[in-house]
């Protein structure tokens, strides 16, 4: 359940005060660009990425995933080579290429490999890997992980070693059973000819990846709760400061992150981070799996540049809206926590971070749910609504109690046996859960409710009269 | 009467909210264990002797002092030889994990994927999150529920199949798909879906994946993307390493 339940984690509170120089690069005025900063992007046209530049060249499927397969298509070449460089020179370059967290959030991911080049207190230090995907929508991890699994195992070696850990422990959800199954092959792979455990890829450096089945639970998305769930506990998001930075999993400083965001650092490790910022605007740069489902012609997940137009995606990838564009009623950009635009913001939406949040939305981890004029838009929402509802840990009341009430809430709106007033009641709850929960799957579900209604309330208004 | 009259007209309104005004989720099971024949703390559970073995190499990951962690895939493993999570098997997983028995129940009563109810030995577990409903997964619960002569929650006499409604399982753009025990059918229609429950019924297994003729999740039809063979080793490689 990678998804965009970490959005806010690092944004919150004691990280905001190391954020804010990031923010304001624009406004200081350094005499040279300080290091780590992406180069300038000069296009203006984004999408339409050529075969060439794709990261996961067998997305499909339709070659080898394993070792002697991986390696034809240039996983691990020169990983040692990598490793050799350093933790600093890794680390800027993955600052340099402007790579943002693909789980959701969209934190930078040089930052926050940073936080953990702190001087060691002895402590070992663990990278975990977020496999644990189930925002609806989202399918993207899966393909990584049953098609091209050396991409991630090499990742975790080049991050691993970046940061000092020892070992990385990937976190995958308990449905994937054939994902996990290609994961555990690959790595054992890797252990035989020699590119992970002691020594690995002959670099002196000591690295074990460890495999670890979730059980079903969308919460241990949450990296807290992924940690807790980890070392055998239920799935409940811990408080947070301490961050896992500092107290993360078993107690040692721990670094959460994304399949996506951890598979492509190999690649742009090789091929430099410049060329990684040459792809998308400024701070959305890179490229990024899009997986586009719902009512399209041809469904499917892909790889394409950050800051594509939606509607370029969807006509050029998914075979366009089933009965035609103008049979378009609305988007759910990035995944369903995310809120939903109507047609009329999708004719301009820009597929990258900032592009979508300038549409009142989000990029989340760009699942892209598509609804056409037959929909019953109330109904898809509520039935999300009841996802949450599931889903809640039930550590905080607001998330708790109150997805329950907008859960029987919305599915009286379904059939319109409401009063008209509920709906600024519903608007209300939300806002009241959004923000107060320890996490953010409260936010998760408020914020589906809000696109609804800010979008659609006519519609509802619609159906509660003519009940 | 007339009184009776009034108040009906304001409950059709929904002025008036009925006692339930949802259905009950059917797929939350319940926390609570009452001791049944099945199910009780005097039925028999020992790991087969693979399955020590593979305990060991469970335990072997995690770091020492952290035997803790072990508990989920513990308890996975379990379920797997059992079929099912019977109390005497979480007990012997807070033995072998050094544990208090509460803190096996609290793990198992949290993840929905440990089963402590007798079921049969193929799961179905269909997914009609947004995306798969959007897709269908509506036709394909009701086919397989008429094939079946099920409801949702319930085992078939023959103790052949359960049926479960589930949350999202993460292959959306293969939408409608179910789960039976541990392989994906994705891309069903509700043709597919009794296909696969009746070859399922004479002892096959079908074949897992997508049924509309594609491999995965790509685009079915022309390529889009990934047209030409993919570029070997050193390929735009930086001049500095």
């Amino acid at each position: 359940m990678t998804n965009v339940l970490v959005r806010f984690n690092h944004l919150a509170k004691s990280h905001i005060g190391i954020l804010a120089p990031f923010s304001y690069f624009n406004i200081q005025h350094y005499s040279t660009t300080p290091p780590g900063t992406p180069p300038p992007q000069t296009k203006t046209k984004f999408g339409g990425l050529s075969d060439e530049d794709r990261v996961f060249t067998n997305l499909y499927g339709r070659y080898d995933w394993r070792l002697k397969g991986a390696l034809k298509r240039g996983d691990w070449y020169k990983a040692k080579e990598i490793i050799l460089k350093g933790p600093d020179w890794i680390i800027n370059e993955i600052k340099v290429s402007g790579l943002r967290g693909r789980g959701g959030a969209g934190f930078p991911s040089g930052m926050k490999y940073s936080f953990m080049l702190k001087p060691s207190d002895g402590r070992p230090k663990y990278l975990v890997i977020n496999a644990d995907e189930g925002e609806p929508g989202t399918c993207k991890d899966r393909e990584i992980m049953r098609h091209d699994p050396h991409k991630l195992v090499e990742g975790c070696l080049l991050v691993g070693s970046a940061m000092g850990a020892q070992a990385a422990y990937i976190y995958i959800r308990g449905e994937f059973y054939n994902e996990a199954s290609n994961m555990q092959i690959a790595i054992a792979e890797a252990y035989q000819a020699g590119l992970l455990g002691k020594n690995a890829c002959g670099s002196g450096y000591d690295f074990d990846v460890f495999m670890h089945r979730g059980a079903g639970a969308y919460i241990c998305g949450e990296e807290t709760a992924l940690i807790e769930s980890l070392e055998g506990k239920q799935g409940k998001p811990r408080l947070k400061p301490p961050f896992p930075a500092d107290v993360g999993v078993f107690g040692c400083p721990t670094t959460v992150t994304n399949v996506e965001t951890v598979a492509v650092a190999p690649t742009i490790l090789r091929r430099g981070g410049a060329w990684f910022a040459s792809f998308g605007r400024t701070r959305n740069s890179g490229t990024k799996l899009f997986s586009i489902s719902g009512h399209v012609c041809t469904p499917c997940t892909v790889e394409e540049e950050m800051s594509i137009p939606l509607k370029e995606l969807i006509e050029r990838h998914a075979g366009g809206v089933t009965g035609g564009w103008d049979n378009l009623l609305g988007v759910i950009p990035g995944g369903s926590s995310t809120p939903v635009i109507p047609k009329s913001v999708c004719e301009t939406a820009i597929m990258d971070f900032d592009g979508l949040v300038a549409c009142q939305t989000s990029l989340g981890t760009a699942a892209v749910i598509v609804m056409n004029k037959q929909t019953d838009i109330i109904k898809a929402i509520a039935r999300l609504i009841m996802f949450y509802k599931h889903e809640s840990c039930g550590q905080c009341t607001p998330c708790r109690e109150g997805i329950n009430w907008m859960n029987k809430i919305m599915y009286r709106f379904v059939e319109g046996k409401a009063r008209l007033d509920e709906i600024d009641m519903i608007w209300e709850l939300s806002k009241q859960i959004e923000g107060h929960t320890i996490c953010a799957l409260g936010d998760g579900a408020a914020w589906p409710v809000q696109g609804l209604i800010r979008h659609f309330r006519s519609e509802i208004e619609c159906r509660i009269k003519e009940f | 009467m007339f009184a009776i009259k009034q108040i009906g007209r304001f409950c059709n309104k929904g002025l008036i909210r009925n006692l339930q005004t949802t259905a009950a989720v059917q797929h939350d099971a319940l926390f609570v264990h009452r001791d049944t024949a099945e199910d009780n703390p005097n039925v028999e559970f020992e790991f087969t002797p693979e399955n020590q073995k593979r305990i060991e190499a469970i335990l072997s990951i995690y770091p020492d002092g952290h035997k803790r962690a072990a508990m989920i895939p513990l308890l996975d493993l379990a379920q797997r030889q059992y079929g099912w999570l019977p109390l005497s098997a979480m007990h012997k997983v807070a033995d072998i994990l050094e544990l208090p028995r509460m803190r096996v129940y609290e793990v198992a009563t949290f993840y929905t994927m440990f089963i402590r109810k007798p079921i049969g030995k193929n799961h179905i577990q269909v997914c009609t999150t947004t995306p798969c409903w959007l897709r269908g997964s509506d036709e394909i619960l009701q086919t397989i529920k008429c094939q079946l002569g099920i409801e949702v929650g319930e085992t078939t006499k023959d103790k052949l199949f359960t049926l479960s409604e589930v949350e999202c399982l993460g292959a959306c753009v293969n939408a409608p798909m179910v789960q039976i025990n541990d392989d994906y059918y994705e891309d069903l229609t509700a043709d597919d879906a009794c296909q696969i429950l009746n070859d399922i019924k004479c002892g096959n297994k079908p074949r897992a994946g997508p049924r509309n003729g594609r491999y995965a999740a790509e685009p079915i039809g022309e390529p889009t993307s990934l047209k030409c063979e993919p570029p070997g080793p050193g390929f735009g490689v930086r001049s500095d390493l």
